[in-house]
């Protein structure tokens, strides 16, 4: 007995010992710490997912560079690249006066955008809606300040439950939402208040999928099976644009937004290492894999 | 030694108990200023916290408050435009009303439910179930806010669709019973523990006079617990009007005066809790969320003084 109590503790001791080893030598071969570079890149929610896959494809063939990557949101991430947290500012929507403004104050130099790929906007409805098409002025009329539609016999269709329409938008903070109102409404335009305000791109649809009398706006990835996508024309009587890799790469489709990413100058080091890869046929087809559009490498940069 | 130590360590113990309790007394005698003070020091934090807390809103908010924003327009105007580029807007009316009336429909729903259910428990429950009762609605408190949400969305949205014919499941009606929901256990026990601490004499003297037990809740057990029971009903105001996972994903986040029950609403603490994430620190869209913030204070220290003053009357009233 008195030998089983003393010999009882160093065993304990030594599997604490062997397992901080062990842990230590994971987090080593683990990754970030091989005294190498790091990424920052911070940004845009609808880019998230294809931030990730191209950090996480660059550090298979570049295991000395760690990217980090987070989705704060396209305004966030701008404000962190002026702030300097992050080295690249993932954006779904244009910089504003306002925000190149502080960069060029703050670093003496432009931000320098990057079209990285394209994202195409659906319009999302219910598949019990027999609407086959609408137009860009249909779209101003139903979400904008000013806009007369509000119910689905006016653009024609009887709607089998209701005929109020039901507008399912985005938080005023997102970028699809600023840019959905400058692509459709028009620049210096309002949306009208009452929409029910989703707070994600997968909500948008999942809304609408539950919602016989909605109608919606978000990026085309996230097409589900339980809604109907509608095609877009620039004008009414025109024959609608399907939103499709190819109508978006071709410039058919008329809510194609390009996917960008800022940096603070002309970017260097492994930066600039990171973007060559990214607009390279090798991160472009991570873009299509996504169910975005990539870009074409002549408009890309 | 190690042999000893291992083989009497009841006995040892109580033979060391007694020196050892004698050290630790005269330890906690030593130490007794001190305890005070850290115990001083706990009880004034609370109050170190509110104020801390309202001046770092306030210095937030502060240049909205020097004029730059229109007060007048801010409670009466119900756009509510602050990314708008040509020309933002910050009227938070609709989302006032939206607060406001989603927070009173859980509690039409919640009142009578949560007291009926105190009532219950406590006077008329037999002893087993009342336990399992009891541990139950604990339970219900115990559930996430964001676990709620998910129910109102996926659950008690197409349930209202398909009952109301309502166009869409995210509602005020959602809200309201989801709210209904998370603040019934908190009236459910504080309620409860209100009705205990009523003296047995009571019960027993409105018996013997010949009381049905419907007539001693209602005409002696409610009087004599008043100011525990509407303790409970603003503690469960408190909970709905501060609620913001939960209403956020089940009321639809419309900008809009609701028309109807089935009318998609928006609160004040949705709204900054979508937007203050993406907004830029500093500018004005972020200063008026703040204002925000300061409106909501000002609405729950109301009804906490509006409880206080009440409480206070009645406690006159029955001293005179």
């Amino acid at each position: 007995m008195g030998g089983r109590v003393p010999s009882a503790i160093p065993a304990k001791l030594l599997a604490v010992v062997v397992a901080a080893i062990l842990l230590v030598g994971c987090g080593r071969g683990g990754g970030v710490e091989e005294g190498n570079t790091i990424v920052r890149v911070d940004g845009s929610d609808t880019m998230v997912n294809l931030a990730q896959a191209w950090a996480e494809t660059y550090h298979k063939t570049r295991p000395d560079v760690s990217v980090q990557v987070l989705g704060s949101g396209s305004g966030v991430g701008i404000a962190s690249l002026t702030e300097g947290t992050c080295d690249m500012a993932n954006s779904s929507r244009k910089m504003t006066d306002k925000e190149l403004k502080r960069i060029r104050d703050k670093y003496g130099v432009d931000a320098k955008e990057h079209i990285v790929g394209y994202d195409a906007l659906a319009v999302y409805v219910h598949p019990a809606n027999p609407i086959r098409a609408i137009s860009i002025g249909q779209l101003a009329g139903i979400y904008g300040q000013y806009g007369t539609i509000t119910k689905w016999s006016q653009l024609g269709v009887t709607n089998p439950l209701a005929d109020k329409i039901i507008r399912v938008s985005r938080q005023n903070s997102s970028g699809t939402y600023a840019y959905f109102r400058n692509a459709v409404l028009g620049k210096g335009n309002d949306y009208k208040l009452g929409s029910i305000d989703a707070n994600g791109s997968k909500d948008v649809v999942a809304l609408v999928s539950r919602t016989p009398t909605a109608i919606g706006y978000s990026g085309m990835g996230y097409k589900t099976p339980d809604v109907n996508t509608l095609p877009v024309s620039k004008k009414e009587g025109q024959p609608g644009v399907p939103p499709t890799a190819e109508n978006a790469r071709k410039g058919t489709y008329p809510i194609t937004r390009p996917l960008l990413i800022y940096t603070r100058g002309e970017p260097t080091g492994a930066v600039k290492e990171y973007l060559d890869w990214i607009v390279s046929p090798e991160g472009q087809k991570i873009v299509d894999q996504l169910g975005y559009v990539s870009a074409g490498e002549h408009d890309a940069r | 030694m190690t042999h000893a130590d291992t083989e009497f360590p009841a006995k040892l113990s109580k033979r060391r108990s007694s020196g050892l309790y004698r050290l630790v007394q005269a330890a906690l005698d030593a130490a007794e200023p001190l305890i005070e003070a850290v115990i001083r020091l706990c009880g004034m934090s609370a109050i170190l916290f509110v104020f801390a807390i309202l001046f770092f809103v306030l210095v937030e908010a502060a240049p909205m408050l020097g004029g730059k924003l229109n007060l007048v327009e801010f409670v009466t105007s119900t756009e509510w435009r602050p990314t708008s580029e040509s020309h933002p807007q910050y009227g938070i009316l609709a989302l006032l009303v939206g607060t406001v009336s989603v927070t009173g429909l859980a509690m039409l729903l919640a009142v009578p439910l949560g007291l009926g259910a105190a009532v219950y428990i406590s006077e008329f429950c037999p002893g087993k179930p009342k336990e399992a009762l009891k541990v139950v609605i604990e339970l219900l408190a115990a559930i996430p806010s964001v676990v709620w949400g998910f129910i109102g969305y996926m659950v008690i949205g197409p349930v209202i669709i398909a009952t109301t014919g309502a166009p869409v499941g995210v509602n005020l009606l959602n809200g309201g019973i989801i709210l209904a929901l998370m603040s019934v256990p908190i009236i459910v026990s504080v309620g409860e523990d209100a009705l205990k601490a009523v003296p047995d004499s009571y019960r027993e003297a409105a018996l013997a006079l010949g009381a049905s037990r419907w007539e001693v809740v209602y005409r002696v057990l409610f009087p004599a617990a008043r100011n525990g029971l509407l303790a409970a009903v603003l503690l469960g105001v408190g909970r709905a009007i501060g609620e913001t996972m939960a209403v956020l994903m089940a009321t639809g986040h419309a900008v809009e005066i609701p028309h109807s029950l089935v009318d998609p609403i928006r609160t004040l603490t949705a709204t900054i809790a979508a937007e203050l994430g993406e907004v830029v620190a500093g500018d004005d869209h972020y200063r008026v969320l703040f204002v925000i913030g300061l409106v909501l204070f000002a609405l729950t220290f109301s009804v906490n003084l509006i409880a206080d003053l009440v409480v206070k009357g009645i406690r006159i009233e029955k001293g005179s």
